[in-house]
């Protein structure tokens, strides 16, 4: 993998083969059009060739059906590659619901990312074959995108807010992740590798490394650090909101409008309380802008988001749940 | 040379635009569009040949993987220098600040665009511009990709990016006051009988490029003030720590600088539509439809600048909106494609140098507009976008097309320019090392692109050397080719064969007066009563000189 | 054109007609030029006040707003009076144009003025954003807004400095412009045959008051009901 001289990237997931077959369809259109255009050109140039300085041949009208039928032919060529680029990207951006879900965290020049059992990788993700892997990426300081080759796949980390990806790997392997944004002075140096393993060698891997906190449960101790649970607490007798139950949900906002407590709304309401408060509470809540790091908001969404579902499969160890 | 209807041997007019002065103060405060046009002409091709030598040092780090020849810091400040040299101070001005400003008031029969002085005040700016940016690169340079992404460029790059923002801001109103200025001169000052219809398509084309200059260009400058007000009185517009939104910026900055690609692209068709019909001796197939494809163009280009922004958390269905415009855009340059090549048919095909441009342009073209669909088609996108394979595709658009247009358009136009010709041997030579040289630098690099090597990357796995040291070839074999010209353009200027009024021969007013045109362009004011790109008969004698 | 203006007549123009033809039709297109430069701010403006509404209206009240409808006025009357110097100019009246002109030079100096004291007030009242800006309590406290929300008050005061200080700079360059053509005006440079820029100038004394006109209820008036 790392050496030789490839000419085709490898096909290491399950959108590989698809985003492939559009690139090939793709490679056909452009090669036809351009052989028809040049062998048109050349052809005409050799065989209407000037052959005494006073030729000055008859003028042809253009004709109304031939502007018309290369109008609509290439119109219709675009439509069918429109609609196969855009089913492909509605898979992209649809991830399967028992995906393991991973947090990254991109900073100049590093790649941080987390699994929801706790273990921390720097620039390296272990991920089971044949599992759907959804990634939260964002960054600390400026874009960063995730790309991984051999996957087809890429998304900007921005400074912020969220963005979500997702894979599911076909095959065992070591890939490049590259970082496909430029970032400043070590760009190029904001690389890794996708550890792709068969899922016993995999649950081998999680089970071996050093005993590492969950997220949910560094979650729920932030929560108790920071002294969250004094006012939302588990019974509605708190100053604020009730959180069982709320990630996910629609919440009613004061003022009437709605809002989906996604992880963007969460991690408002935890940087900038005061934006979107929820019907029937008062805009109390300080601000815990500087207080937390990046991860750490995302470990208080976990908990958050621990609170309302049950495990979403093995990737939610029973610890992490209250 | 192909023989001219001349019957005697042309003889450079007594008084004409470039014998008018001499001194440096007849050139520096001359309000002559032709004289402005060489001034125009002088400047960018220095830009062009300092973007240039960036780009030679890039390439030639890019031969071995590791980072081993300058540092990492440096290899930044280069691709960014050339990124902004070659955009705003080559590509964009080019076509129009040099064919343009010496032609559309020769074409339309005018004595000087409609406002002399704003032409001379938009190459102030230019320079200005140009200056700016020159101490912004020499003084510790530039580091943030010619895209100035926030909050990269106002928060965290060490580099020179007021100094720079202002340079652009600058550069840009050159340009707002050229479409300005070609906009009022061909609505105002056509000839008499010089109907719409009966102007050439380089007209119509810059036509097209003016209103894109004008609705485009006012939103990059008010975006590169707004990054330069946020970095020197640490306003925040962008800032992501104060609620501020990075990919607005993107936005903004992608709503001029993807129009701004047809402010390259359109100038380059309407110089192809004059080549091809005058070496096809035919009137242009499908006139009427190449003209509206130019203002379809136009309109279109404003509504695709988000495909620039499929991975960076865009809305599916905004992608999906943005997706089928971009693919909608590709439907007019089809057009001209079909009706260029229509052109020749049952033609007189001459092979002269600017038909060979001509048809490496097309050749190039389809390449460059074809592997437009793989970005549009989102997704695809996802996985080219941001990797070598961009860098592949809008070279093939720049520098296939946009440099073989203006070099084709410079030879065709050169007689007319300097009053004599260029050695028509070396100049196919030149013409074939420029094709392949470029194809040999940038065909690997959609091969690289696919592969997943990401663009501005100053190190790289081993396994992308290969191709990459293909295209650092064939860039050196680019480099050559670009710089025989430079030699015999220099060359022919005093040395060349002197060039008769109308040497092709070629239709339009700009044949119809002396080579060179004297200063007031025409002695008679020319009156238009034939149809355009009459070639069923020789074209007639110069009658305006 | 055999009459006394020939000499206003451009070299490369065949006539006064197209001559003013020209310039009017240039004058538009840069009008139009101007609208997207303001209208990239406007974007940038409308994106971050639907973003953060509470916070725009509340920083939105921390303006005088009386003193921004004073400064609407002066600007309103001022198109008047450049109006009156058109139409003075187009009948050929060389000291009512000159006259006009002035005044609507005074009527500038009076917006730039109150400009200045409500900058000044910012200035001292901390609220021009960056490293000086008030401190995320103090501002709680003297915008009525959550500590947490002082970073989008930055933006609020980020546009309004940006979009006040662009229009402001627009008619800097426009009072040295009206000085020049009432200095000619008093001259006896134009006439019923020939005033075009005085015509031109109008077109973009007007522009400014309109972009104004926007401007004020924008900034000063979120969320006033």
């Amino acid at each position: 993998m790392f050496s030789g001289f490839p000419l085709f990237p490898e096909q290491a997931s399950t959108l590989a083969g698809s985003v492939d077959g559009l690139y090939f369809f793709l490679i056909g259109v452009t090669v036809f059009f351009f052989v028809a255009i040049s062998a048109a050109l050349l052809i005409f140039a050799v065989k209407y060739r000037r052959r005494s300085p006073s030729e000055w041949p008859e003028e042809i009208h253009s004709s109304l059906l031939l502007e018309l039928a290369w109008t609509i032919v290439p119109f219709l060529i675009t439509i069918v590659i429109f609609v196969w680029g855009a089913t492909l990207f509605f898979s992209m951006n649809r991830p399967p619901d028992n995906a393991i879900e991973i947090s990254v965290v991109g900073k100049r020049w590093m790649w941080k990312l987390q699994h929801m059992t706790g273990q921390r990788e720097i620039n390296q993700l272990h991920i089971p074959v044949g599992r759907p892997v959804r990634l939260t990426l964002t960054s600390e300081d400026v874009i960063h995108s995730f790309f991984v080759p051999a996957f087809r796949v890429k998304k900007d980390a921005v400074p912020g807010r969220y963005n979500v990806m997702w894979f599911e790997a076909t095959k065992a392997g070591r890939y490049h992740l590259f970082c496909a944004e430029y970032c400043g002075t070590q760009h190029s140096r904001m690389i890794g590798e996708i550890v792709a393993m068969e899922p016993a060698d995999f649950q081998t891997w999680i089970q071996g490394g050093p005993a590492a906190e969950s997220p949910v449960l560094a979650g729920q101790k932030l929560f108790r650090e920071l002294n969250c649970v004094t006012c939302h607490r588990p019974d509605s007798q708190g100053r604020g909101p009730v959180l069982d139950e709320v990630a996910g949900s629609t919440v009613r906002l004061a003022g009437g409008a709605t809002a989906v407590a996604d992880e963007s709304y969460l991690r408002e309401s935890i940087l900038v309380p005061a934006a979107r408060i929820v019907d029937g509470y008062q805009p109390i809540m300080p601000t815990y802008q500087g207080q937390v790091s990046e991860e750490g908001v995302l470990h208080l969404i976990a908990y958050i988001q621990s609170l309302k579902r049950p495990p979403a499969g093995a990737a939610v160890p029973a610890g992490g749940n209250k | 040379m192909s023989a001219v209807s001349t019957p005697r041997e042309p003889q450079i007019p007594k008084e004409h635009y470039l014998n008018a002065g001499y001194g440096v103060k007849s050139w520096l405060l001359t309000t002559d569009h032709k004289r402005i046009a060489i001034l125009y002409l002088a400047s960018v091709t220095f830009m062009f040949f300092l973007g240039g030598l960036y780009a030679a040092a890039i390439r030639l780090e890019l031969v071995t993987p590791p980072g081993d020849l300058v540092l990492s810091e440096t290899y930044n400040k280069l691709f960014t220098g050339h990124g902004v040299l070659m955009v705003f101070f080559f590509m964009i001005p080019t076509i129009p600040a040099v064919l343009g400003n010496f032609l559309i008031p020769l074409m339309v029969g005018a004595k000087d665009l409609a406002f002399p002085r704003i032409n001379l005040l938009s190459w102030y700016c230019y320079v200005v511009g140009a200056g700016l940016v020159l101490v912004a690169l020499v003084e510790g340079g530039l580091d943030t990709g010619w895209t100035f992404y926030t909050p990269y460029s106002t928060s965290f790059s060490n580099s020179n990016v007021i100094l720079a923002g202002l340079g652009i801001f600058a550069a840009g109103f050159s340009s707002i006051l050229t479409g300005l200025n070609f906009i009022v001169t061909i609505h105002k000052m056509r000839a008499p009988g010089l109907t719409w219809f009966r102007l050439p398509l380089f007209v119509w084309a810059h036509y097209a490029t003016s209103i894109i200059q004008i609705l485009g260009t006012p939103v990059i400058a008010v975006t590169v003030l707004l990054v330069a007000v946020e970095r020197t009185f640490k306003f925040g517009f962008f800032d992501p720590a104060r609620g501020g939104d990075p990919i607005l910026f993107q936005h903004l900055f992608w709503f001029y600088s993807h129009p701004a690609v047809y402010i390259m692209i359109l100038p380059a068709m309407g110089v192809i539509s004059e080549l091809v019909t005058c070496f096809s001796r035919k009137k242009i197939f499908g006139y009427s439809f190449i003209a509206a494809s130019s203002l379809a163009i136009a309109v279109l280009s404003f509504l695709v600048w988000a495909h620039h922004m499929f991975v960076s958390g865009l809305s599916v269905y905004a992608s999906l909106i943005f997706s089928a415009l971009s693919f909608l855009v590709a439907i007019p340059s089809a057009i001209k494609v079909f009706n260029w090549t229509a052109t020749l048919y049952r033609g007189s095909v001459s092979w002269q140098t600017p038909m060979l441009y001509a048809i490496g342009f097309i050749g190039l073209f389809v390449i460059g507009g074809l592997t437009g669909l793989f970005l549009a088609a989102i997704g695809l996108d996802v996985h080219v976008t941001d990797t070598y394979f961009i860098v592949a595709h809008f070279h093939y658009v720049m520098v296939g097309s946009v440099v073989m247009a203006y070099m084709g358009g410079l030879h065709f136009w050169w007689p007319k320019i300097t009053g004599r010709l260029y050695p028509e041997w070396w100049a196919r030579v030149s013409a074939a090392i420029i094709f392949i040289g470029f194809n040999l630098t940038f065909f690997p690099q959609f091969v690289l692109g696919y592969l997943g090597m990401p663009r501005r990357y100053h190190y790289y796995p081993p396994e992308f050397q290969v191709l990459n040291v293909m295209s650092s070839a064939g860039a050196s074999i680019l480099a050559v080719g670009y710089f025989i010209p430079m030699v015999y353009f220099t060359w022919s200027m005093r040395y060349g064969k002197v060039a008769p009024a109308n040497p092709w021969p070629a239709t339009g007013l700009e044949w119809q007066t002396a080579s060179p045109p004297p200063t007031e362009n025409f002695a008679v004011t020319p009156t238009v009563t034939e149809e355009v790109y009459d070639y069923t008969k020789p074209p007639k004698e110069p009658v305006f000189v | 054109m055999s009459n006394a203006h020939s000499s206003v007549l451009r070299h490369h123009f065949a006539s006064l007609a197209q001559q003013k033809d020209a310039s009017s039709l240039g004058m538009w297109t840069f009008l139009v030029q101007e609208i997207m430069f303001f209208g990239g701010l406007f974007l940038v403006y409308t994106v971050y006040r639907h973003q953060y509404y509470d916070v725009f209206a509340a920083c939105s009240h921390h303006l005088d707003w009386k003193l921004g409808a004073a400064n609407t006025a002066v600007l309103i009357f001022s198109s008047l009076t450049m109006a009156m110097a058109v139409h003075a100019a187009a009948l050929g009246q060389r000291k009512a144009t000159a006259l006009w002109l002035v005044l609507t030079i005074l009527l500038g100096g009076v917006f730039l003025g109150v400009k200045t004291v409500e900058y000044k007030e910012k200035f001292e009242a901390h609220l021009v954003p960056g490293p000086h800006f008030l401190a995320p309590t103090e501002a709680a406290h003297e915008l009525k807004i959550d500590a947490s929300q002082a970073g989008q008050a930055q933006l609020y005061f980020s546009l309004y400095f940006a979009m006040t200080g662009l229009h402001a700079l627009h008619m800097v360059i426009g009072i040295p412009i009206l000085a020049a053509l009432a200095w000619k005006a008093w001259a006896g440079a134009y006439g019923a045959s020939y005033h075009t820029p005085v015509e031109m100038t109008g077109l973009y004394w007007h522009f400014v008051d309109i972009v104004w006109i926007f401007l004020f209820p924008l900034l000063y008036l979120i969320g006033h009901h």
